[in-house]
């Protein structure tokens, strides 16, 4: 089958009694032709490079334009004095986002999900829970499998490139897949990942791309703590059995439709939103004048 | 198509799919079909590439890819002071170009005995390339597949001879294109295919009467 739909996920699902994680390991197998194993290996190895990619943080590294890195630690130092608001998971969880996301502007070594821009939101959901013990790779790996069949589905239907779709499509995209994710990881049926999914993708609707000097810097990095967060409440809403009024693929088309009505201006052009402010365009003067 | 591994990766170094990791594959794309150690690149950039390439890495991220590293390589930053060390001098330009995508290079690169190679490529997106040009002719393969390239004489029964000896070695061909400059002149075939060419099959192709020139780019090991 084709990652055409989630109804069509959940219909297979529920007709072969597969959880939704196998039914895209088979697709995947179906696909490109390989093997079960080689498939899981391969996620497996996909898993380990999104732990490599917290794990090689770094705070003193800065980006290009100067603009981006430290915050991390700055966020990790703050946690470990334990004065959150929000609880140690939680607080890990935008520590990690910013962790990644800066990692990525500095040229650090990232696994783009779905895309390099919003590369910091399922790490942060997921790394946390591996760390703190509350979950196995085997487990999590299977959470990347729920995650990758969401995001085929979107891309399928929607879009996940900001040039096309704006942030939505991107973290947006990244959030919903990892709601969708840890939804399945803490028992979720197939129709509360699909409520999950929904909420997610609901909530960042309309998100525009408007990054800083056209770099993936502002505000990108800190899109991703919203995106984690975001992701957070969605699954713990979809898993208290909290449902989403609008079926979650219509919500998914309605998504692509919203993008592709956004103007121009604020689809990955850097001519408008935050690039277009007084700030945004006396960076990127000072990024020409360096030439 | 997208598959599962195109949602989830590549694996890559920051901080753009295109304008980062498939830089990378375009520098090394040309490094492949040009067959031979570059000392010299001319880089023309358009579009999106020639106005926030820069802060994406994307001049640093081409050369890492004529010096042979892939996407993941965490040394891609540090390109231009490796370029240095292995005498590959190397520069940038604008281009303009007429009907082109936004994120297009436009690579002339010399190798070691003289020999150059002109490539055009475009980023397409989440780190995959499109080729568009090699020497001027028009080419359209993405380095998805193993993918063989023979530049031969316009002269009949060189496209049957090469499938000849591909069948003989079982490899599928997935597409082709074929394309000359002239009647009688230079040709350019681009076969994609589902088998590894083994280095037997490619040097059976070069002997074949007419075949000037056989380059092989092997697709990303899994």
């Amino acid at each position: 089958m084709a990652l055409d739909s989630m109804q069509e996920i959940f219909d297979a699902a529920s007709a072969e009694g597969k959880p939704f994680w196998r039914v895209v390991l088979d697709t995947d197998v179906e696909q490109r032709e390989t093997t079960e194993e080689a498939s899981f290996e391969k996620m497996r190895a996909t898993w380990r490079a999104m732990l490599e990619s917290v794990e090689s943080y770094e705070g003193e590294r800065r980006s290009v334009s100067g603009l981006v890195g430290g915050d991390g630690q700055r966020m990790r130092d703050y946690a470990a004095a334990g004065e959150t608001l929000c609880g140690p998971y939680l607080r890990d969880v935008i520590a990690t986002a910013l962790c990644v996301g800066e990692s990525n502007a500095c040229m650090r070594k990232i696994v783009a999900a779905p895309t390099a821009g919003a590369c910091g939101v399922l790490p942060a959901v997921l790394v946390p829970l591996y760390r703190a013990g509350r979950a196995e790779e085997d487990a999590l790996v299977r959470a990347l499998y729920v995650s990758a069949g969401i995001g085929a589905v979107i891309g399928y239907r929607a879009s996940i490139a900001g040039a096309a779709g704006g942030c939505q499509a991107e973290v947006g995209s990244a959030s919903a897949m990892a709601a969708g994710a840890l939804t399945a990881l803490r028992g979720g049926s197939e129709a509360q990942i699909g409520h999950a999914v929904a909420m997610a993708l609901k909530n960042l609707m309309g998100l525009v791309c408007d990054p800083i000097a056209g770099l993936v810097e502002v505000p990108c990095v800190k899109r991703n703590v919203v995106g984690a967060v975001n992701a957070v409440s969605c699954a713990d809403m979809a898993l208290a059995g909290i449902t989403s009024r609008v079926p979650v693929d219509e919500v998914i088309d309605c998504m692509g439709d919203v993008g592709r009505r956004l103007p121009v201006e604020l689809r990955e052009t850097a001519l408008g939103g935050l690039a277009a402010t007084p700030f945004g365009k006396s960076v990127k003067e000072a990024m020409e004048k360096r030439g | 198509m997208l598959d599962i591994f195109d949602i989830l990766g590549p694996v890559m170094v920051g901080p753009s799919s295109s304008h980062t990791a498939g830089a990378v594959r375009i520098g090394r794309m040309a490094r492949t079909l040009l067959d031979g150690r570059p000392v010299r690149a001319e880089i023309g950039l358009y579009g999106s590439f020639a106005e926030t390439g820069r802060g994406h890495g994307t001049d640093r991220a081409l050369v890492a890819g004529l010096l042979g590293m892939a996407p993941d390589n965490l040394e891609v930053p540090n390109s231009f002071a490796i370029a240095a060390e292995q005498g590959l001098e190397f520069a940038f330009q604008t281009v303009q170009l007429r009907d082109a995508h936004p994120n297009t290079a436009v690579l002339d690169v010399t190798a070691e005995d003289g020999h150059r190679l002109v490539l055009r490529a475009v980023s397409t997106g989440g780190g995959r390339i499109r080729v568009e040009q090699v020497n001027g002719v028009s080419v359209g393969f993405t380095g998805d597949f193993n993918t063989l390239i023979v530049r031969h004489h316009d002269i009949p029964g060189t496209l049957a001879a090469i499938a000849r000896e591909l069948s003989k070695f079982r490899v599928n061909v997935a597409n082709m294109s074929l394309c000359r400059d002239r009647r009688g002149g230079d040709a350019l075939m681009v076969l994609e295919t589902d088998q590894r060419v083994s280095p037997v099959t490619r040097q059976m192709v070069a002997e074949i009467s007419g075949v000037e020139r056989v380059t092989y780019y092997e697709k990303e090991a899994e």
